[in-house]
């Protein structure tokens, strides 16, 4: 038991530090690593075009999306050296948040399903950043219950026409292609009369509109879909197939959101050694230690449960089931977090200013946007379904839609 | 990185889940559970022919030499198996300490006898209600004489010896405590078992007359040498807590796939569902600890104190999570004696409390962070 690298390993991370070392924007490191709950946004620059140039200079000297073939614009290098990457990449690779869904989800479909012709013209550009990608999946009917999505494909000639609506769109309104699941056939069983596309974003009939988030954020979209023609060559896997094209897709989501998480800890950890109050530091108060140390071997549980992944990564092998934790855990981790350093600061807890002295109100932003972990890519009650099923093998839930077709599923609850 | 034990080490688990599930079914833990016996004397025999008790033993001391990376994966099986033996009061407690501060003479003695299954030990450390503490430790020594009561003591009353924590002066430091080893064959030593929460480990009463006994280590070196002791055993126990909660999350998802209500099985109700799900993160958020501290141990790294009270708190935690939600699971049948999950609830939660109890290592972690973050 260590945590060496093998031989291999430490060449490879050595030729990736050097690499980085003489090319990362350095700039920016500052404000990068303080920024470490949420979506990230620079001062003086925007972190789309900051994030394009460094992805840009990636691809050009081969670093960008390393594991994905040469032919389309990675390196074809293995997992683990792509796990050496990222920790190499470090605070730089928070730049790269407008590309992971494209990266981790858009790309791995186009390079499953996609013709020969698509893959060679559209991934080389979503690797080194030219092309930005969304993912057009949920919808207002359809969010944990994917396949239980509205939006209508119609076949007219060699065209689709499209109709319906897409939300949660992270990136919608900066991408130039987006990967888009439809209904094309409402009189079979939902799981089997979807089909998966890809199209242009910029395409008549698209419309994008900003959704302002609980948080007083605005980071998701609503896409709008109206007579919107899509080229039957852009459909990717065959008609009603669209569900297992989607699991490709849902499969990478979950591992690339995983790959770096925020539990908070850190930052409480150095607050609560900081904070001073009529009897002391909290740090040194009996409750606090308390939640302290649980919330201590949570961020460590995790941190040691992603190095047995990179371990068996490192021996060629599939990391197991334990890797799926991670969100769930972490979710909830920042939620508690923020709202106990709150409650620390006392009445002076529910200002948000980010002048106010102990926290920058870092902590008031990190429990406005908490609740967005424990949804996004997955809720914690999909995550537990997912886990008591497949690890623990438990069985499905019964679903009284399974066998009916979409048109007769009732719509409403109450009334 | 190749954090995980390796193809031998994983072997010698399989061998010893195989050794446990012939010669430790819960009929045998049960004789024990019902005080047919103090401790399964069978099985304690087999574990020292199996090279088990001498695991991380050297050689040259009668043991196999291997090492503690083998000795924690031992420990995983044991504390599946709820194993009735003075397994971490032998092993864990007291040939730790006498591997790390025992004289050649006190070494050649005990540790050979540890390894063929001869001599059981343990540490009494304890004077009543509370957590380690030096403060704690009134029990006189002078002259290499004991005088006091220490309770309770893990397996005390069938130790064959006893590493006693005494006050050998009274300047109210640290170093105010020795340690030394008592023969309790040789008289001076009067043991009285008590009742406990889990019977199938068992605790007692030990009282000190004017009992010689020889010093382990330097006077004056006693807590300093506790410290690390309780480190060690905490990553072992840790292991232990982790096979425990392993095991009941098993026991929990297998009643729920074979127990049917209102026609189902109760494993396709999201409630029973979620509630194993948390069980397995509990689980595997412990194992992962457990692993940092089995590396932490074995190669006697800076950073153990900080990773056994990790592996502790999360251990401790996973097992008491998984122990009582599996009795949850079981409804009414898991709150009967004829279900093994009180065998379980109960070990959890002495395991728990056996070398301090949670908000002590939970103090003990904090201060341990804080320690590493000034420096």
């Amino acid at each position: 038991m260590n945590f060496d690298d093998t031989p291999e390993e430490a060449a490879f991370r050595a030729k990736a530090r050097a690499w980085i070392d003489a090319n990362a924007p350095k700039q920016f490191e500052q404000e990068l690593s303080s920024a470490s709950l949420g979506r990230i946004r620079l001062k003086n620059a925007d972190i789309v075009e900051v994030g394009k140039a460094w992805q840009k200079k990636k691809a050009e000297a081969g670093w960008a999306c390393l594991q994905w073939p040469k032919d389309y614009g990675g390196h074809g290098a293995s997992p683990i050296e792509r796990v050496i990457w990222q920790q190499e990449e470090g605070v730089y690779g928070k730049l790269t948040q407008p590309f992971q869904i494209g990266e981790g989800m858009c790309g791995p479909t186009v390079m499953a399903y996609g013709s020969e012709q698509d893959k060679r013209r559209y991934l080389p550009k979503l690797a080194s950043g030219e092309e930005i990608w969304c993912q057009l999946f949920s919808e207002p009917a359809g969010g944990s219950d994917v396949a239980g999505l509205r939006t209508r494909a119609e076949k007219r000639g060699d065209d689709w026409i499209v109709n319906g609506q897409k939300i949660w769109t992270s990136g919608a309104h900066y991408s130039d292609y987006g990967l888009l699941i439809t209904r094309t056939d409402p009189n079979v069983p939902k799981h089997k009369g979807l089909t998966m596309f890809f199209l242009d974003m910029k395409s008549k009939g698209v419309e994008i509109r900003p959704i302002r988030q609980a948080n007083g954020m605005q980071e998701f979209n609503e896409v709008y879909f109206t007579d919107v023609v899509i080229p039957d060559s852009q459909r990717l896997g065959a008609v009603g197939d669209g569900w297992n094209v989607s699991l490709t897709t849902l499969m990478n989501e979950r591992m690339s959101i995983g790959a770096r998480l925020a539990t908070g800890f850190p930052e409480m950890f150095a607050f609560c050694a900081n904070l001073m109050s009529e009897n002391g530091l909290a740090i040194d108060d009996r409750a606090t230690r308390s939640k302290l140390a649980s919330w201590a071997v949570k961020a460590s549980g995790l941190k040691y449960t992603s190095y047995r992944a990179i371990s068996a990564l490192s021996r060629g092998e599939r990391p197991g089931p334990e890797n799926s934790i991670g969100k769930l855990v972490a979710g909830t981790m920042l939620q508690d977090i923020a709202a106990y350093a709150m409650d620390l600061q006392g009445a002076a807890g529910a200002l948000t200013g980010a002048d106010e002295e102990t926290t920058q109100g870092q902590f008031q932003q990190m429990l406005l946007t908490s609740p967005s972990m424990r949804i996004a890519g997955g809720t914690d009650e999909i995550l537990r379904n997912i886990i008591a099923e497949r690890v623990l093998g438990l069985p499905g839930d019964i679903r009284v839609d399974k066998d009916v077709p979409f048109n007769k599923v009732p719509t409403k609850g109450r009334g | 990185m190749n954090f995980d034990f390796s193809d031998d080490q994983k072997q010698l688990r399989d061998q010893a889940r195989k050794f446990l599930a012939e010669k430790c079914s819960s009929k045998a833990v049960r004789a024990v559970l019902d005080g047919q016996s103090p401790y399964d004397r069978e099985l304690w025999r087999g574990l020292a022919e199996m090279g088990f008790l001498g695991v991380a033993i050297p050689e040259e001391f009668g043991g196999a030499g291997a090492g503690h990376l083998e000795l924690c994966v031992i420990a995983e099986e044991m504390g599946r198996a709820l194993a009735p033996v003075p397994f971490s009061s032998t092993v864990y407690l007291a040939a730790e300490a006498l591997m790390l501060a025992g004289s050649e003479a006190q070494k050649r003695k005990w540790l050979p006898r540890i390894a063929s299954g001869e001599a059981i030990g343990t540490l009494a450390l304890f004077e009543g209600t509370g957590n380690p503490s030096p403060k704690a430790v009134k029990l006189d020594a002078s002259n290499g004489v004991l005088n006091g009561v220490k309770k309770p003591v893990a397996d005390g009353a069938i130790a064959d010896f006893v590493i006693v924590a005494a006050r050998s002066a009274a300047t109210g430091r640290d170093s105010d405590i020795s340690l030394f080893i008592a023969d309790t064959k040789a008289g001076g030593v009067d043991a009285k078992a008590l009742t406990n929460l889990d019977p199938t480990r068992g605790q007692a009463e030990l009282v000190f007359a004017n009992c010689k006994a020889e010093p382990l280590g330097a006077p004056g070196e006693g807590w300093a040498i506790i410290a690390q002791v309780l480190d060690r055993a905490a990553v072992l126990v840790a292991f232990e807590q982790v096979g425990g909660a392993d095991r009941a999350l098993e026991m929990g998802r297998d009643y729920a796939l074979d127990r049917i209500a209102f026609g189902r099985p109760i494993g396709s109700f999201q409630a029973v569902k979620h509630m194993l799900a948390d069980m397995y993160v509990s689980a595997t958020l412990a194992r992962s600890n457990c692993y940092y501290g089995a590396w932490a141990l074995s190669t006697n790294a800076p950073e153990l104190p900080e990773a056994a009270a990790s592996a502790r708190i999360s251990a401790t935690q996973a097992f008491q999570h998984c122990a009582k939600n599996n009795i949850q699971v079981h409804g009414g049948m898991g709150f009967t004696w004829e279900f093994d999950c009180h065998m379980y609830y109960r070990r959890a939660n002495a395991l728990a409390l056996g070398l301090g109890s949670l908000s002590y290592w939970e103090d003990q972690l904090i201060d341990r962070m804080r320690k590493r973050n000034a420096a």
